[in-house]
């Protein structure tokens, strides 16, 4: 069984984002990490591999640095991976995204691809259910359980009051939530191994893919602040300033 | 003119379909694209809210239908010339648009809190960084431009719209990408107030310690009839259900007093509560960024503050 696993490359969001001035896009340093949405592609994607004999194929778009990120989701497993960088794709929308990652996956053959719900730096949420029309598969979505049965895919997917169970025939894309199972964490053997593992770099126009003029931001500016509040230390009586601010809100 | 694509949630228009409609009858004559089994209720429910023309998806019995939504609003598309079409940040809302945007191969602008029309350019206004930024995006590829917008953007409003006319749509049969059925459903329990009309809100984070001390929060909130809420890390550790998670991938609300006990206040769990009108924190770490949103914050700990609230509130 091929499965593709798209995972994203980011800015590490323990230390604060930057916009280009210029380009008024995210500033992506050298080194970047996996996105912790993809980790749980990347396990689901793993374990479906040693159930049902398959490989697992990283598959990602954006500037690739020293690969940091990628060998991260390598670390944990995954058998290869390919990186599309391209300065003509820098701050491309998430269409142009989309096809590039089809094109990708298309190079080869495969059965599942699955994806995140939503990017920690991007999140427009919609990248993974381009990919699918583009790859004329089925999209099931917000996964919070994963099964192949009989040549199907079988989710439990997230709804607003509770779930429905989906499930469609390969080859299929699913996204999956953050809920869905526990990422492994890499072993010292496995971090040793990504670093031999085959990292095959494209280009866009390698897969054909030109990027469009599809938006442009045209400002940032900074939203209005919240006035700073009242900050009280507990010492045993902090829970009697909650109550008076209920009762100043007339709420008891 | 503005299309709003309307989603059913529980045999009823979705509410942010109906926020939509309040924006979108502003520019003119408006058409609801409504996806789900549909009844008389729910189409004068449109109406009520200023649609003057609803077109019908249904899809089939057992089936999950987006693939064969995003063909059947394709060809929608090219008979009526649909320049602007507007979902929900929802789930299904958010496949549909996403499968249709790769149809038409034009983009969808998502997470838009707000949009304008200025000499015939569509922008759209999000938000970045918890909401401290915003951006405006426009179009620079031609129409149809499709948004996808948060809920609790617009208020609904009814305005006493009469029934609209109503056409079926068929729904294409396309094959493989349609092939996505529903064998079973499961609906949680809910009860008491929801997050949606609360005007009081407690909501509890990882900092709570265990699932078990949710019931903290359940305390604190049965004497103020608040609804609970939480961050998606302990929904993810499966605490509480989906239906309670507050943020950016959950509900985004707006009570009049939202009281967060062990929540970190991460960007993402910010921009679905800080337009709250009074915020409330309590948290052990004085650095915490839920802070920088709350009119009153108490350093503390939750083991020891909430106890003594709860029997504060519970002697009155
Ligand atoms: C794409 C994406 C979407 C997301 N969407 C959402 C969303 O919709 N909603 C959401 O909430 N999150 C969302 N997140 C997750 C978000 O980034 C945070 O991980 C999450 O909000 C953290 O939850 P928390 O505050 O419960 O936990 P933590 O960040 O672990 O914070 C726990 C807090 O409790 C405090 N604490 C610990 N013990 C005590 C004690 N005894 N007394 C008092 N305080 C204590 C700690 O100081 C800490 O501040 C999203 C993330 C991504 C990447
Ligand atoms: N540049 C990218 N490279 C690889 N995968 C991506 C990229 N952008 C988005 N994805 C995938 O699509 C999911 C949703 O992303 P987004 O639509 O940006 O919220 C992510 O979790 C990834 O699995």
């Amino acid at each position: 069984m091929k499965i593709a696993v798209c995972v994203k490359q980011i800015p590490d969001p323990a230390s604060p984002y930057e916009l280009d001035s210029e380009t008024l896009t995210l500033v992506r340093p050298n080194e970047q990490v996996l996105d912790d949405t993809d980790r749980y592609g990347v396990e689901v994607g793993l374990q479906l591999a040693d159930q049902h004999e398959g490989t697992v194929t990283l598959v990602s778009m954006g500037p690739a640095g020293n690969l940091n990120g990628i060998r991260q989701a390598l670390a944990m497993g995954a058998h290869g991976a390919v990186i599309v960088d391209d300065e003509a794709l820098h701050g491309s929308d998430a269409l142009t995204t989309a096809k590039v990652l089809a094109a990708a996956i298309k190079r080869d053959e495969f059965d599942v691809v699955i994806a995140g719900t939503e990017s920690t730096d991007g999140y427009s949420g919609v990248v993974p259910q381009q990919v699918a029309e583009l790859l004329s598969v089925p999209a099931l979505t917000y996964a919070k359980r994963v099964a192949i049965v009989d040549g199907s895919v079988q989710i439990d997917r997230q709804t607003a009051g509770g779930y429905d169970t989906v499930e469609a025939p390969l080859p299929v894309l699913v996204t999956v939530t953050s809920g869905v199972v526990e990422p492994r964490y890499p072993t010292f053997k496995g971090i040793m191994e990504a670093k031999k593992k085959p990292i095959d770099q494209l280009t866009a126009a390698e897969l054909g893919v030109s990027p469009g003029p599809g938006q442009r931001i045209v400002s940032v500016t900074t939203a209005p602040e919240r006035a700073s509040g009242e900050i009280v230390v507990d010492e045993g009586e902090a829970y009697l300033r909650i109550v008076e601010v209920l009762e100043q809100a007339k709420v008891i | 003119m503005a299309w709003v694509f309307v989603e059913e949630a529980e045999g009823q228009p979705a509410v942010v379909g109906l926020e939509l409609l309040a924006k979108a009858r502003a520019l003119g004559e408006t058409h609801v694209i409504y996806f789900g089994a549909g009844s008389e209720e729910a189409f004068a429910t449109l109406g009520d809210h200023g649609a003057s023309a609803v077109h019908h998806l249904a899809p089939a019995q057992g089936q999950l239908g987006i693939a064969a939504a995003a063909a059947a609003v394709e060809s929608l598309v090219s008979t009526h010339g649909i320049d602007l079409l507007l979902f929900g940040q929802t789930y299904t809302s958010r496949d549909v648009a996403g499968r249709l945007s790769a149809r038409l191969d034009r983009p969808v602008l998502a997470n838009a809190i707000e949009f304008n029309i200025a000499d015939s350019q569509v922008s759209v206004v999000n938000e970045i960084f918890g909401g401290t930024k915003l951006v405006e995006t426009v179009f620079e590829a031609p129409a149809p431009h499709l948004v996808l917008v948060r809920p609790k953007s617009f208020a609904a409003e009814a305005i006493g719209g009469a029934a609209p006319s109503v056409s079926e749509v068929s729904m294409p049969d396309i094959g493989h990408p349609g092939s996505a059925s529903i064998t079973g459903s499961h609906a949680e329990k809910t009860e008491g107030p929801q997050l949606g009309d609360a005007a009081v809100i407690v909501s509890g984070g990882r900092g709570l310690g265990s699932a078990e001390h949710f019931g903290l929060i359940e305390q604190v909130a049965a004497p103020l009839k608040a609804a609970t809420g939480a961050t998606r890390a302990i929904v993810d550790a499966g605490w509480v259900p989906y239906s309670k998670q507050v943020g950016q991938t959950g509900k985004t609300v707006k009570p009049d007093i939202y009281l967060a006990a062990g929540v970190s206040g991460a960007m993402q769990h910010l921009v679905g509560m800080k337009d709250s009108k009074i915020i409330i924190a309590i948290n052990k770490d004085e650095e915490a960024p839920i802070f920088s949103v709350a009119d009153l914050g108490i350093v503390g700990d939750v083991h020891t503050v909430l106890p003594k609230l709860i029997e504060a509130l519970n002697n009155r």
